[in-house]
């Protein structure tokens, strides 16, 4: 295909994908597919590196609609406390892909709300110290766990500076097809990567949010609409001091 | 324990036996009720799946996790949903539960295969 053509294609794939986000009710969007729509065949490459821009402000006070789209796409809901465990235990240990975390500035008193999830570094900590090479980053700047190969050291729970993995301390009775889980492994916020090998260009988190909080898209492509947002409001890696060159980045706090 | 309370007691013990014994019977699955029952053959010949399914499948695990491809004739997922059959309820009952189509082979086999400590027994929520 010539480049020219490739350019076509992709504009016109561009204005069906918006019109496909057009937001029906608030707060309840369409599930955006860009590029083919099927299932993918050939492998991820690095011509895509996926990211996300989280704008602080938008963020509202006590809204948690992401945590819990994240929990139902992800199956995170069915995982029970164990029996006899202690729920206050269980509340700080159960897994959780994404948070709401409220940051204080003690000088001002200015309360700022955003949520947390794994950054997707590009120099991950968490793979670093992986001793199976299950913790591991793929070709299109995803950070996952190959739960086939993770032995549950948890080191990479403890490398993480952003307390982004959890681990399942027990067996788990319903999961999801398109999320396996079982006891004694490590898992972390993968960008809803069965959707994105799917066809479909949002994340569940994303979508779940009234106040358009999350941008999310190619951060290779200078067209997407996270580039673009990027480009136009001033940003923040959190830690930017470790280098680590995070996926997910902040405006606004 | 009075008498009376021992009636009771034996008359609880009954009673729950008695459920015990629907609720079992309510999850056996019927024959033919599997969405393979009605194709003429799985993504290979038999011989070919019975000799070699784990390596298609433990192959294509490496190429879904690290490379994203979903769109491939061999999937663990498509095992499950095609071989699960349901009960007489209509409700799937899972591949691996006893004599259903994983378990039969690999107990016979002794074959302690791990995947369903992860992965779903029944075809998918979607
Ligand atoms: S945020 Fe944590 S889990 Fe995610 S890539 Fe970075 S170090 Fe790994
Ligand atoms: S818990 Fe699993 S993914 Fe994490 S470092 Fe250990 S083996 Fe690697």
């Amino acid at each position: 295909m010539s480049r020219e053509k490739q350019q076509g294609r992709r504009e016109f794939l561009k204005t069906s994908a918006a019109a496909a986000a057009v937001t029906i009710a608030p707060g309840v969007m369409l599930h955006t597919l860009s590029a083919d729509a099927a299932p993918r065949t050939e492998p991820v490459t690095d011509k895509v590196r996926w990211g996300m821009l989280i704008d602080a402000n938008k963020c509202a006070d006590g809204c948690t609609e992401c945590v819990a789209a994240c929990d139902k796409e992800n199956g995170l809901d069915l995982v029970d406390m164990p029996e006899g465990a202690d729920p206050s235990l269980w509340e700080r240990q159960r897994p959780r892909w994404i948070r709401q975390v409220k940051l204080k500035d003690n000088l001002s008193g200015r309360i700022t709300n955003l949520p947390m999830m794994c950054q997707h570094c590009e120099e991950p900590p968490c793979v670093d110290v992986c001793p199976t090479g299950a913790s591991f980053r793929r070709a299109d700047g995803i950070v996952m766990v190959d739960r086939h190969i993770c032995i549950g050291c948890r080191y990479c729970m403890m490398a993480c500076p952003y307390k982004a993995r959890s681990f399942i301390h027990a067996e788990v009775a319903e999961k999801l097809t398109h999320t396996p889980r079982g006891k004694g492994c490590v898992e972390s916020c993968n960008f809803c990567v069965q959707r994105l090998d799917n066809g479909e260009s949002t994340t569940a988190c994303q979508e779940a949010c009234k106040h358009q909080a999350i941008v999310f898209g190619d951060l290779n492509d200078p067209d997407s609409a996270v580039s673009q947002a990027l480009k136009k409001y001033p940003s923040v890696q959190i830690r930017a001091d470790l280098k680590l060159n995070t996926g997910v980045r902040y405006s606004n706090i | 324990m009075t008498r009376k309370s021992v009636i009771m007691f034996l008359a609880a013990s009954i009673a729950g036996l008695f459920i015990s014994l629907v609720s079992a019977q309510a999850g056996e699955a019927v024959e033919g009720t599997a969405k393979a029952d009605k194709l003429e053959q799985c993504v290979e010949p038999t011989p070919v799946m019975r000799r070699n399914h784990f390596e298609f499948i433990q192959h294509q695990r490496d190429l879904t996790v690290h490379e994203g491809i979903r769109g491939s004739k061999y999937s663990l997922a498509g095992c499950v949903d095609c071989h699960a059959r349901k009960d007489a309820a209509g409700k799937a009952v899972p591949v691996n539960a006893e004599g259903q189509f994983c378990d039969g082979c690999h107990d016979y086999a002794a074959v302690s295969l791990k995947c369903f400590e992860c992965h779903r027994t029944v075809p998918g929520e979607k």
